[in-house]
């Protein structure tokens, strides 16, 4: 078995865990239970097909999803990640194992928990959209609330207000064929959006959309989301939209869930081979921001009251170093200077030496910005750029050849 | 002289008996079933005066079909008058739909039934073909001595003949709804009834459409068959032009029964269609088909693809 990393989020308080898959098996087949039987001895999928003829969907899936996070199950076709969001509200049986949303086990459900757990708390958004074409999108809007024996009117007015939501109540008297693809997956979103579930499957809700309307249906999730927080479980083949919108993300192959964490975990500590080679057609300048890259190599200058300058001009040199940073004792950052600056500096003879040198045109790069938004920067500079954080404290700095190596890691 | 028989015959013949023995009083209530469904319908259709009727079905057909199509229709009727041969059309008309009824009565639910298990499917699928293929004069007699001469069992050999493509493709429909469709009904919280009269239904109702047509037309090819146990209607014009060899009075009979063929043929596949194609310059007969196979892609526009 692979290892799995299970991180929690980046905060120190441990998040509201919504729903805890716990060793769950997908088996399909005639004889499951030998199967499992074969999983747990440690056998591969194609000898367990081979003796069975049972092939392994989900193999011991067992992670945690939290409270208000959008997870994204990414993974190539084939590895079974539709098919564990399908167990999650049970439109595939499990075929062992326990999955726990709000703390109840699903698979212990019965038909009639099943169904108001669907109708209630837990909706679904399609890839190609599964709109039914006999009824207008404001019917459509309102099926799930239709199912679940809402009264017409109330139906009505929900559904025309998750219309709104997407932007698409004008259209609410048109039939789904008169509408294009992303509209026809708002219109799926304000499906799943009517009744107000907590928690939103979406199965490779926006691979079918062209990639500049794909980004916008992006945004507008992440819009809705910022309005109101649901737990939103999302199964995507593509890594770009998984470090796009992903808090965290849980990578599978052949039925094996073998990372779970952060983009950025994932990106820095890929747990195999599988892993590493998606990002091979990544755009790390995307998903690295300065400060994941920012290196403390340059000589810093802590700032005191009544410094000689000379032994900071010989630290520079010993380090062979034209430039350093001056920081404050809380190690805030106060500015960068070249030797040549800080020589003419204290050649006049001024009380404030650092301040006079500080070079005019260096500005900080803020931790949070991407590789992309500082590459022109740290091109056009002549020094290494310093890199603080929100605080304005001093993290380290980016040179042409770290950036250079940092996005080099995309080829290896 | 035979040496080896099996005695199927024989078989056949001690079913009959015995069931005409101990099930006269079902057969009784079946034929009076039936029996107020064709009396009724019949007698609805020959109150209403001819103009009216031919008023009625030129509107239907400027509603769904085109004014072409209106045109030929009133046409063709006050031709079938110019015959003579109104009130047996409408026999026949009242045959056929009272055949239709309860060949629909009967079939759709069939069809689903087999749609969702494939026990029903594996059992009903034969008595289908042999519904089909035996010989129509087969199943004649014991209906006649079942249920006597007349309509009713006019009736009965007419929904044998003709159920069978509405069961086959309610079935086919049902089984053929997108399979997301049905993925998006369940994960909303759908019942199996709520899934079937919500998602499934109205999905295959192109096919179910196209399914009734063909019972339809199955009806009004068995018509001059049960006339011969005197169910009346435009089969009596063609079964006296066969008797007396008299090729005029066949030939008028046959072509009133294409006339309404194609009445009924045309305005029942226009409500197969997804929208009334009334008014449009559609050709008259040009319109293909409705096909099963070319209804499907009302259904979404992208395959479902990997299912990872």
């Amino acid at each position: 078995m692979e290892a799995q990393t299970t991180t929690t989020g980046v905060g120190a308080v441990e998040p509201e865990v919504k729903i805890a898959l716990r060793n769950v098996f997908k088996v399909f087949g005639s004889n499951p239970e030998a199967a499992v039987k074969m999983v747990h001895e440690g056998r591969s999928k194609d000898e367990i097909h081979a003796q069975t003829g049972c092939t392994v969907g989900v193999n011991n899936a067992t992670f945690d999803i939290h409270a208000g996070e959008i997870f994204v199950i990414m993974g190539l076709s084939g590895s079974g990640k539709s098919t564990l969001l399908r167990l999650i509200n049970r439109l595939i049986e499990p075929t062992a194992g326990e999955i726990l949303v709000n703390g109840q086990d699903v698979t212990k459900m019965s038909k009639a928990e099943l169904t108001e757990l669907r109708r209630r708390d837990m909706s679904m958004v399609f890839q190609s959209f599964a709109l039914l074409p006999n009824r207008t999108v404001l019917e459509n809007a309102a099926f799930g609330l239709e199912v679940a024996g809402v009264a017409e009117a109330e139906r009505r007015e929900k559904a025309m207000a998750a219309l709104q939501g997407v932007g698409l109540a004008a259209y609410a008297d048109s039939r789904p064929d008169q509408l294009s693809g992303g509209m026809k997956q708002r219109v799926g979103l304000a499906r799943a959006l009517a009744s107000e579930p907590s928690v939103l499957l979406m199965d490779e809700a926006f691979s079918a959309l062209d990639p500049l309307i794909r980004t916008e249906m992006q945004d507008e999730l992440l819009r809705l989301q910022s309005e109101q927080s649901r737990t939103i479980v999302f199964v995507s083949h593509d890594l770009d939209e998984a470090m796009r919108i992903g808090d965290r993300i849980a990578i599978m192959q052949h039925g094996v869930v073998v990372q779970v964490g952060t983009p950025d975990e994932i990106v820095m500590n890929p747990a195999n081979d599988y892993v590493r080679s998606f990002f091979r057609n990544v755009d790390v300048s995307q998903v690295f921001r300065a400060g994941d890259i920012a290196r403390e190599t340059q000589v810093t200058l802590i700032e005191r009251k009544g410094q000689a300058v000379a032994s900071a001009l010989e630290r520079m040199r010993r380090h062979d170093r034209d430039v350093a940073i001056v920081v404050g004792r809380d190690k805030k950052y106060h500015g960068m200077v070249s030797s040549d600056s800080l020589a003419s500096a204290a050649r006049s003879g001024d009380a404030d030496p650092y301040h006079r040198a500080f070079l005019k045109d260096v500005r900080p790069i803020a931790a949070w910005e991407t590789l992309s938004d500082v590459m022109g920067r740290v091109a056009q500079s002549p020094f290494p750029v310093p890199v603080v954080d929100d605080t304005n404290r001093y993290l380290g700095s980016i040179s042409k050849s770290t950036l250079l190596m940092s996005l080099d890691r995309s080829g290896n | 002289m035979q040496d080896f028989n099996l005695g199927i015959g024989q078989a056949a013949d001690a079913v009959v008996n015995y069931v005409l023995d101990h099930f006269m009083p079902a057969l009784d209530i079946v034929s009076a079933v039936i029996g107020f469904v064709t009396g009724g319908i019949q007698s609805a259709l020959t109150a209403l005066p001819a103009v009216v009727v031919i008023a009625l079905i030129a509107l239907l057909a400027l509603w769904r079909v085109s004014w072409k199509f209106a045109l030929f229709a009133v046409a063709s009727l006050f031709l079938i008058m110019g015959m003579g041969l109104w009130d047996r059309m409408m026999e026949t008309l009242s045959l056929v739909l009272a055949a239709t009824v309860v060949a629909i009565v009967i079939g759709v639910p069939l069809g689903i039934a087999m749609a969702r298990s494939n026990a029903v499917q594996l059992v009903v699928r034969p008595v289908l073909d042999l519904m089909q293929t035996m010989p129509a004069f087969v199943y004649l007699i014991p209906a006649a001595m079942f249920f006597g001469l007349g309509a009713v069992p006019g009736t009965i050999a007419t929904v044998i003949f003709s159920m069978p493509p509405v069961v086959r493709l309610t079935n086919l429909g049902i089984r053929q709804v997108h399979s997301e469709f049905i993925e998006a009904g369940q994960a909303f919280g759908c019942t199996p009834a709520q899934l079937l009269v919500k998602v499934q239904i109205p999905n295959a109702l192109p096919s179910i459409m196209a399914g009734i047509n063909q019972t339809i037309m199955l009806s009004l090819s068995m018509v001059v068959i049960a006339s011969m146990i005197g169910a009346g209607g435009l089969g009596n014009t063609v079964l006296t032009g066969i008797q007396r060899l008299d090729v005029g009075t066949g030939f008028e009979g046959g072509l009133a029964v294409v006339i309404l063929a194609v009445l009924l043929d045309r305005l029942t596949q226009s409500f197969g269609q997804k929208q009334a194609a009334g008014f449009s310059l559609r050709q008259l007969f040009g319109r293909p088909a409705a096909a099963p196979a070319a209804e499907t892609k009302a259904g979404p526009n992208v395959q479902p693809a990997t299912h990872g």
